[in-house]
């Protein structure tokens, strides 16, 4: 060991050399950002610089949904349908005459992947505005990225509200459009002690706050709230504690597989949905199938579109859907959704006649679009869409059907403005 | 490093020649990546890229610290994530905080928590104090827990387990603390690190070049390491943990040295992770991370100086553009790779030219005992199979069985 003191000595002298070498080098760079709120009046410094191409006949889209991972049992089937309606809008002459170029990424069920592909689509691919996104941390880990380089995203899927981004359409519900509509019907049904049971994460976390103010201002009684860790499938616990409570009615907002165990178990200990009926908001028609129509009949959920919905622009839709996928693939609310959102950018972008950000989102207020869902309209201020409500029972063909339905579309209010009970909520 | 096995005393005679050699190719090396990542690659990758490639040299500098634990201190370290999520957390944190301005409150803090920011957020609002915490907290964590698990002597799977599990609790954790923590959503929207805009494309320059620089540093304070009395040392422990202790030396203290020191670089690296991309979630902390970061060092050759840096970035990279060409079925390319590498090079894509080198000394009079990129490291102390000794390696490494080990 005493064989090579020489070396030793010798690099370290260079090492040190070197590196204070480097660190100058990375100083001496480095001096020359701007700070943070510099310059606050004028318009962002930052790579706000849009490379879109609008002069040839083709302009570029992007679609991120996570391909693979998790996420991607779901959000495949929302790809499917924006394709559909890429394909559509193609057909009959494109967007402004120009033809749709779709460039799809894989979100792979990572937040992180998410930020890194939306900035790819909107600085190396240039794409006029990106379609996709699922989860809340997705949302969350993009909304950076698209604010910083002042793009636009067209957002699918019901979320949990607070939210309003000047670069994000929205259009899958907020909390006014699905889950004060879930309380409303169970409420009207007489229904006076709530268990609520979700996945651990932020939708049904701020889900349960919401319905835990709407139940105090509305004699609702909630009697428990439990979560599971996403994925947790042993829910012997949590059921025995549901029924132990005395329940007439249970909110769910569990996602995924944890559906399938959580359902099997409220059957086993002999729960019936006459007695104690479950409300789900993430039970779509794609997952009724996984968990089990026989685990799941006769029970509710609340969304905004289901496949039975009744109007020709449906009927259209879901003809088209099967033709193109096969006749055994149910559509269901977010699949409806991220279709609806691509014809809402094209009449957008027709009304703005042109693809700039900034053009869009001045025109965006009042374009509407005769969706399968029924017809919705772009409100400007939120950027969320007025949407009709539906809360629909499970039957035994595997599809839901509407029992219910709200008056209209109902007004977005991401932050529950219009409503006493939820001041201090947000 | 062949000088770094004990008995290699024995190539002496061909010393004065082929270390000179070996240390001009390593400086020239670390030269030419000074060269490559602070000259070339700014100039030939759009802001994009080079950003992307940031985040890369960031989870390189946890690969250097697991080429440190594993390759040459045989602990099986499947759980840097929770080191890297430390450092990268603390430093949204701050970031968060300064963003909120003086006694501000974080946005996330009053949409999902109550609106008050917790006692132990407070502390990070200095920068100096994150600065400190980054580089301490973690390994003080690490020192704590390697003194506490190796002087008990679990060493091998047993250690690696824990180790995973640690990263299973931590991701849980954060999930489940979502007022404080974000939860899924993770820490993300920060708007500026330490005062520069972070939405100027020059400051995302800068912070490349502070990754770019840390990363050098890294790799030579493990270079450093390598040569020292303490790096024969630390291999000594991975290969015969029974011998040195009858010699005297205590196997817990230097194994502690080497996990403490690849916790302070994972942290580091989660600490610039967090600016460069943007966001910090359980997602990048978890088991699954974790076991990714030590995927790339296996490719690159784990007992290597550059091989964990250059595997990391290379398995990085390789994911991020094959995720672009085949958007469905990328992940089977990266199965294959990682299959493949374990198949036929075990020692990782470092030992390639070690492996064709030797080769073509076969024969020769003196063993070459040659550079980095011979070292053997001893597959077996991680999972309990006893040591390969090296080609050439004299007696004192023959009889390697380990039998000691198993009863920890």
């Amino acid at each position: 060991m005493t064989t090579h003191p020489l070396p030793v000595r010798a690099s370290r002298g260079r090492a040190l050399a070197l590196s204070a070498g480097v660190l100058a080098t990375a100083l001496a760079l480095s001096a020359c950002g701007a700070r943070a709120g510099a310059e606050a009046g004028a318009p962002s410094s930052s790579g706000g610089e849009s490379c879109v191409d609008t002069s040839g006949d083709t302009i570029k889209i992007g679609f991120l949904n996570s391909l693979s991972g998790t996420m991607a049992i779901s959000e495949q089937t929302v790809r499917d349908s924006l394709d559909l309606a890429a394909e559509e809008i193609n057909a009959a002459g494109g967007v402004l005459g120009k033809q749709l170029e779709v460039v799809g990424e894989d979100g792979a069920s990572e937040p992180t992947v998410f930020a890194e592909k939306a900035e790819k689509l909107i600085s190396s691919d240039c794409v006029a505005a990106v379609f996709g996104g699922w989860t809340s941390s997705s949302r969350k880990a993009m909304l950076p990225v698209f604010e910083g380089h002042d793009a636009l995203l067209f957002y699918p899927v019901q979320y949990e509200g607070l939210e309003a981004s000047p670069n994000v359409f929205y259009t899958g519900a907020t909390t006014n459009q699905q889950i004060i509509p879930g309380m409303d019907y169970l409420k009207e049904q007489g229904k006076t002690k709530v268990f609520l049971v979700g996945s651990d994460y932020v939708f049904p976390r701020t889900a349960n706050k919401i319905i835990n103010a709407y139940a105090e201002a509305n004699g609702i009684e909630v009697v428990g709230e439990e979560y599971a860790p996403l994925g947790h499938t042993d829910f012997s616990t949590i059921v025995n504690k549901l029924k132990a409570s005395g329940a007439d009615a249970v909110f769910n907002t569990l996602n995924g597989d944890s559906n399938v165990a959580f359902f099997k178990e409220y059957k086993n200990v002999g729960l019936t949905p006459e007695a104690a009926p479950v409300v789900s908001v993430s039970v779509a028609e794609e997952e009724v199938g996984g968990i089990g129509v026989e685990n799941v009949a006769g029970q509710l959920t609340a969304w905004n579109y289901y496949q039975t919905v009744d109007s020709p622009a449906n009927a259209e839709f879901v003809a088209a859907f099967q033709a193109k996928y096969g006749a055994d693939r149910p559509t269901s609310d977010p699949m409806e959704a991220a279709y609806t959102s691509l014809y809402l950018w094209k009449g957008m972008v027709e009304k703005a006649e042109s693809f700039d950000v900034a053009a869009i989102q001045e025109a965006a207020d009042g374009v509407s679009f005769d969706a399968p869902e029924g017809t919705v309209t772009v409100n400007g201020d939120n950027h969320h869409i007025a949407k009709t409500a539906y809360v629909g029972e499970i039957r035994e063909d595997g599809l839901i059907y509407p029992v219910w339905q709200s008056d209209g579309p109902i007004e977005p209010d991401p932050f529950l403005e219009g409503y006493d009970w939820a001041e201090g909520l947000s | 490093m062949s000088a770094a096995r004990p008995g290699s005393a024995r190539t002496a005679v061909a010393r004065p020649d082929w270390w000179r050699r070996e240390g001009v190719r390593l400086w020239g090396g670390i030269a030419l990546a000074v060269v490559l990542l602070v000259g070339v690659a700014p100039a030939v990758l759009s802001d994009f890229r080079l950003n992307l490639l940031a985040k890369f040299l960031c989870l390189a500098m946890v690969a250097v610290g697991i080429g440190l634990a594993w390759g040459r201190g045989g602990m099986l370290v499947l759980g840097q994530g929770v080191f890297f999520g430390l450092g990268g957390y603390l430093m949204a944190m701050h970031m968060k905080l300064s963003d909120a301005g003086p006694g501000g409150v974080p946005d996330f803090m009053l949409l999902y928590g109550d609106g008050v920011v917790p006692g132990w957020w407070e502390p990070l609002r200095s920068p100096v104090v994150t600065v400190l915490a980054i580089l301490l907290l973690p390994a003080g964590l690490a020192a704590v827990l390697g003194l506490a698990v190796f002087r008990r002597r679990v060493r091998g799977a047993y250690f690696a387990i824990l180790s995973q599990a640690l990263a299973a609790a931590f991701a849980i954790l954060l999930v489940g603390q979502q007022k404080v923590t974000g939860g899924t959503n993770g820490l993300n929207g920060f708007r500026s690190f330490f005062g520069y805009d972070l939405a100027d494309p020059v400051n995302k320059r800068m912070l490349y070049y502070i990754a770019a620089g840390v990363l050098v540093v890294m790799v030579v304070v493990v270079r450093l390491l390598m040569r020292s009395r303490y790096g024969e040392l630390l291999v000594a422990v991975r290969d015969q943990e029974n011998r040195v202790r009858f010699l005297g030396y205590d196997p817990a203290v230097v194994k502690v040295v080497a996990y403490a020191v690849a916790a302070a670089f994972a942290a580091v690296g989660g600490a610039l992770f967090a600016p460069v991309a943007g966001i910090i979630s359980p997602a990048d902390v978890g088991v699954v991370p974790s076991i990714a970061l030590l995927v790339g060092v296996a490719i690159g050759g784990r007992a290597t100086l550059l091989g964990p840096v250059l595997g990391s970035i290379a398995v990085s990279w390789a994911e991020t553009s094959l995720s672009e060409q085949f958007p469905s079925f990328w992940t089977y390319f990266q199965g294959a790779l990682f299959i493949g590498v374990v198949a036929f090079l075990p020692n990782g894509l470092a030992s390639l030219g070690g492996a064709l080198r030797r080769r073509r000394a076969r024969g020769s009079a003196v063993p070459e005992v040659g550079p980095a990129s011979d070292v053997r490291p001893a597959a077996g102390s991680a999972g309990g199979v006893p040591a390969d000794p090296p080609a050439g390696a004299p007696d004192v490494t023959t009889d390697t069985v380990d039998t000691a080990g198993r009863h920890a």
